[in-house]
């Protein structure tokens, strides 16, 4: 039922974990590039990635948005190509084709015909270091950052909320400052930029490929040698040492008033440790923490808020688990109409204070213990998504040994590990509470029609 | 290896795997029901997909909105098990059921393990035959769907796509949407969820794919634990409606940098004889990719948007050739310029030979690809037999794309393509856009 709520408030989920172990087989060539096979022979299909290790938090201040600018730029001319040829290949070959950015990678990819796997490799070796960047396109290509802008966050409250949640959560690192960017910075993005970036960032040794599908991992390795074999390391790569949160001392509010606001909510973010390499034991048990006390149906919140006091309509725990520096654990709450936001927040922390006093019952930990071990399974049904977290894995500092025992370390974590793990990030965090309302003046909230 | 590599850099002259690499059995169940598997027995659980064919157009008239909220309390409580109880017993056999409503359909995907897939089948069964339609459950979801309501009366998107909608098909099920209204909801009585529930999931009109590790002879049993205590009779559905819209722009005020513009007018039925040939000329219209003409005409060359598309609408009572983009308040008058521009052209000049063969490569070679995990094709198999597709349609699909010539695609251009009916719903505050141009 709640499925359209979740996109609303604009919180972005993070899948669990890659926990199939299967048939994966890395290997790296001698120019540094990291190369990952997971074979899966149903279809006659691969899907071909390349990740870049750099993303929105590596971007040099001033320049916001920069990262997924060049990710647009990416898909302009070479000195081989002319500009939206290597889509125009992708589909004339039946392919798909598209490209993302997030905080901290930058990634690519195909679909197409198990056969096609050469040619992709050999286009997507060429832009990774023959880009041309045109003064026209790159202002044009301006113009449609900014519509995705105004799409996707300047025409969603929720959107605007999350990025000033997030401007308020972290004090000094990147992650404060949007993927998209901020408009004036957009605005100020040139050639220049783009360039610099591009010949900072882009080369194999910062690069993983992955390839997923009907292939064997012999097959990979002779197409990848000859393609991505020939471009030499950047002996100038920089190390991703971004600035580092101080300790949060005090807790900050904010309230956001947006005359398009539906259904209004509270939510409270604090920092929280992520998956690192070697040491995944922290993370696991607050993956639990999130599904035992917000997660799915049987939570703590959903059974005590939505079911039994019908004092919310969603009400849910959020926790990005996978990422390059530590990041945020969330509690939201939607209450139904009648119930202020004053008193949402109050029932959330009701909420942590009755599931620290009470503690975990064990039936629902058995239940959710084999719904994750039964994850893998599920995961094998989709080698896409296996390809996608493994280069989500990969690019935040973890490594396919940390990547193949999450799913043991999943499954050892024990009710007790994750009350700890609850006393440790609710022994008197500091937080960023927010309020998405609308304004207190309910004027411009009409909708006109005129033909 | 090297054979491989041959055909990578000589693609264009290979051609493509024919159709995808998957067998379908036809099942039918003990009980008389009806289903194609793929069986695929390397992963060790088994994906169901059920379209009880009928969905929200089946609301009587003034109980519109009954068919979504039965949906949603499909999953809250179920025979001996209340919301909680229920959401428990899934959780524990690690099995996943969505239940969805839509205008054509109520739908049902469910992934179960081979290890407990007979107890997850009876928690299935129970959800779809006994409903429990508590009291609390009621209310509590009648207020989710008043806030889903609330939220699409302030979404741009939503505005856009209801208003076309209302314009296009008014009084019919079409002409609003299937959540309903907040008055419609909180109208709703516990009898009408019942009656609707009755009438809707039945298995005389329900379509079923299966993909995954079972047998046809384990699928028949199956099918009837879930569905045999299901009434035989479906009740009749409305009847076709044409789309009314006149040409022209619609504008609906609303606060925002950027604007919404739904596009369309009436479309092309699956059994045409010139379906194919409109396929593909959506393909090059506005079709999936970056090398459509709307694409390339509002947002690489002018930088207009981020992204724009059209597409064939096979809406089962009322066929639609639809589409949608947005831009900045002051640019959403010359995008919309663009679009009818390229409406004109097409609907004149046709398209060329070149567009043709590249529509027509990347529709063949994309078609085997989708098949690719058993919840995706089960999903599939359950949309075809609901359209009464035939079960070699996978096998000849191509064949048919293939088919259509120049000629063919000129010809459903000028028929299909109507500049003087196309119309715009713009939702925001976009700048020198005068209503009814």
């Amino acid at each position: 039922m709640l499925r359209r709520l979740t996109l609303a408030l604009g919180l972005i989920l993070t899948p669990m974990a890659a926990l199939a172990a299967g048939e994966v087989e890395e290997f790296f060539l001698d120019n540094g590039m990291q190369v990952v096979v997971i074979e899966d022979h149903r279809a006659p299909a691969v899907t071909h990635m390349v990740w870049y290790r750099v993303g929105a938090a590596d971007e040099p201040p001033g320049q916001s948005g920069i990262a997924h600018f060049v990710e647009h730029l990416m898909f302009k001319a070479t000195d081989t190509m002319t500009s939206g040829e290597f889509s125009q290949v992708v589909e004339a070959n039946g392919g798909s084709d598209n490209a993302f950015t997030a905080q901290d990678y930058t990634g690519y990819f195909q679909r197409v015909a198990a056969d096609r796997l050469g040619l992709m490799m050999q286009m997507e070796a060429d832009r990774m270091r023959n880009l041309r960047f045109d003064p026209v396109e790159v202002a044009t290509e301006r113009s449609v950052i900014l519509e995705e802008r105004a799409q996707r966050t300047d025409s969603s409250a929720g959107a605007l909320f999350n990025e000033q949640m997030r401007a308020a959560l972290f004090l000094n690192h990147p992650y404060a400052i949007p993927i998209i960017g901020w408009r004036h910075e957009m605005e100020g993005l040139t050639i220049e930029h783009a360039q610099a970036f591009y010949d900072t960032w882009y080369h194999p040794n910062n690069a993983i490929l992955i390839v997923a599908g009907d292939v064997t991992p012999d097959e990979v390795r002779a197409l990848a040698l000859e393609h991505y074999g020939p471009i030499p390391a950047s002996d100038t790569l920089p190390e991703r040492a971004r600035p580092q949160e101080p300790p949060h001392i005090a807790d900050r509010r904010l309230i956001y008033e947006d005359a398009r606001v539906a259904n209004p909510y509270v939510s409270i973010q604090m920092l929280a440790p992520v998956r690192e390499p070697g040491d995944q034991a922290e993370a696991a048990a607050l993956v639990y923490l999130a599904e035992i006390l917000g997660g799915g149906q049987t939570s703590l919140m959903s059974r005590r808020l939505q079911n039994e006091e019908q004092r919310s309509l969603y009400a849910a725990t959020f926790y990005d688990s996978t990422s390059f520096d530590p990041s945020s654990f969330s509690l939201v709450n939607v209450p139904v109409p009648g119930v202020s936001l004053q008193e949402a927040e109050a029932d959330l922390w009701r909420m942590v204070d009755i599931f620290l006093e009470e503690g975990i019952d064990t039936d629902q930990f058995a239940r959710i213990q084999f719904r994750i071990e039964a994850g893998e399974i599920y995961a094998e049904d989709d080698t896409a998504g296996l390809a996608r977290a493994y280069g989500m894995e990969l690019t935040t500092g973890l490594s396919l040994a940390d990547s193949d025992s999450w799913t043991d370390v999943l499954a050892t974590v024990t009710p007790e590990d994750v009350m700890a793990a609850a006393q440790r990030l609710f022994d008197d965090p500091s937080t960023v509470t927010g309020y998405l309302m609308r304004p207190s003046d309910p004027q411009a909230n009409t909708v006109e029609v005129s033909q | 290896m090297i054979a491989r590599l041959a055909a990578g850099l000589f693609a264009l002259a290979l051609g493509f795997p024919a159709a995808a690499n998957i067998e379908i059995q036809q099942v039918t169940s003990p009980g008389g029901v009806e289903a194609w598997l793929v069986e695929d027995r390397s992963i060790p659980f088994v994906a169901l997909e059920f379209w009880f064919v009928g969905g929200s157009a089946l609301d009587p008239a003034d109980r519109r909105g009954a068919t979504y909220l039965m949906t949603g309390l499909l999953e809250e409580g179920a025979g001996e098990m209340d919301a909680q109880g229920f959401a428990a017993a899934v959780e524990g056999l690690a099995a996943s059921f969505e239940f969805d409503a839509s205008r054509d359909a109520v739908t049902v995907s469910a992934r179960m393990l081979t290890q407990n897939r007979d107890a997850a089948a009876d928690i299935l069964r129970a959800a779809l035959v006994e409903p429990r339609f508590d009291a609390d459950a009621i209310e509590r979801v009648r207020g989710q769907v008043l806030s889903i309501i609330e939220g699409n009366a302030r979404d741009p998107n939503d505005i856009a796509a209801t208003t076309f909608a209302a314009m296009a098909y008014g009084d019919h099920p079409y002409g609003s949407p299937q959540e309903g209204s907040a008055e419609s909801v909180a109208a709703l009585t516990r009898d009408d969820l019942i009656a609707v529930h009755r009438s809707t999931l039945t298995r005389g009109r329900v379509a079923v794919g299966a993909a995954g590790d079972i047998s046809p002879e384990d699928l028949g049993v199956l099918i009837d634990r879930i569905l045999g205590d299901l009434p035989a009779e479906a009740p009749p559905r409305p009847g076709p409606v044409v789309n009314n819209l006149a040409g022209g722009v619609t504008v609906v005020e609303f606060p925002s940098p950027q604007s919404v513009a739904f596009f369309g007018h009436a479309g092309i039925e699956r059994d045409d004889p010139d379906f194919f040939a409109a396929f593909v000329l959506n393909q090059v219209l506005g079709g999936s990719g970056f090398q459509s003409r709307l694409m390339g005409e509002v947002r690489v060359n002018r930088g207009l948007t981020y992204g724009i598309g059209s597409f064939l609408s096979l809406a089962d009572l009322s066929p639609a050739l639809l589409g949608q983009f947005s831009s900045s308040n002051e640019l959403m008058a010359e995008a919309i310029e663009v679009v009818r521009a390229e409406w004109v052209d097409l609907a004149a000049n046709g398209i060329t030979q070149e567009e043709l063969d590249a529509a027509v490569r990347y529709m063949t070679g994309e078609y085997p690809l989708r098949f690719d995990g058993n919840g995706t094709i089960a999903g599939i198999l359950a949309a075809m037999q609901s359209d009464d597709m035939p079960v070699d349609y996978i096998v000849n699909r191509n064949a048919y794309v293939e088919a259509v010539t120049l000629e063919d695609v000129q010809r459903v251009a000028a028929r299909l393509l109507d500049p003087e009916a196309l119309h715009f719903v713009v939702v925001g505050q976009p700048q020198g856009l005068s209503p009814g141009n």
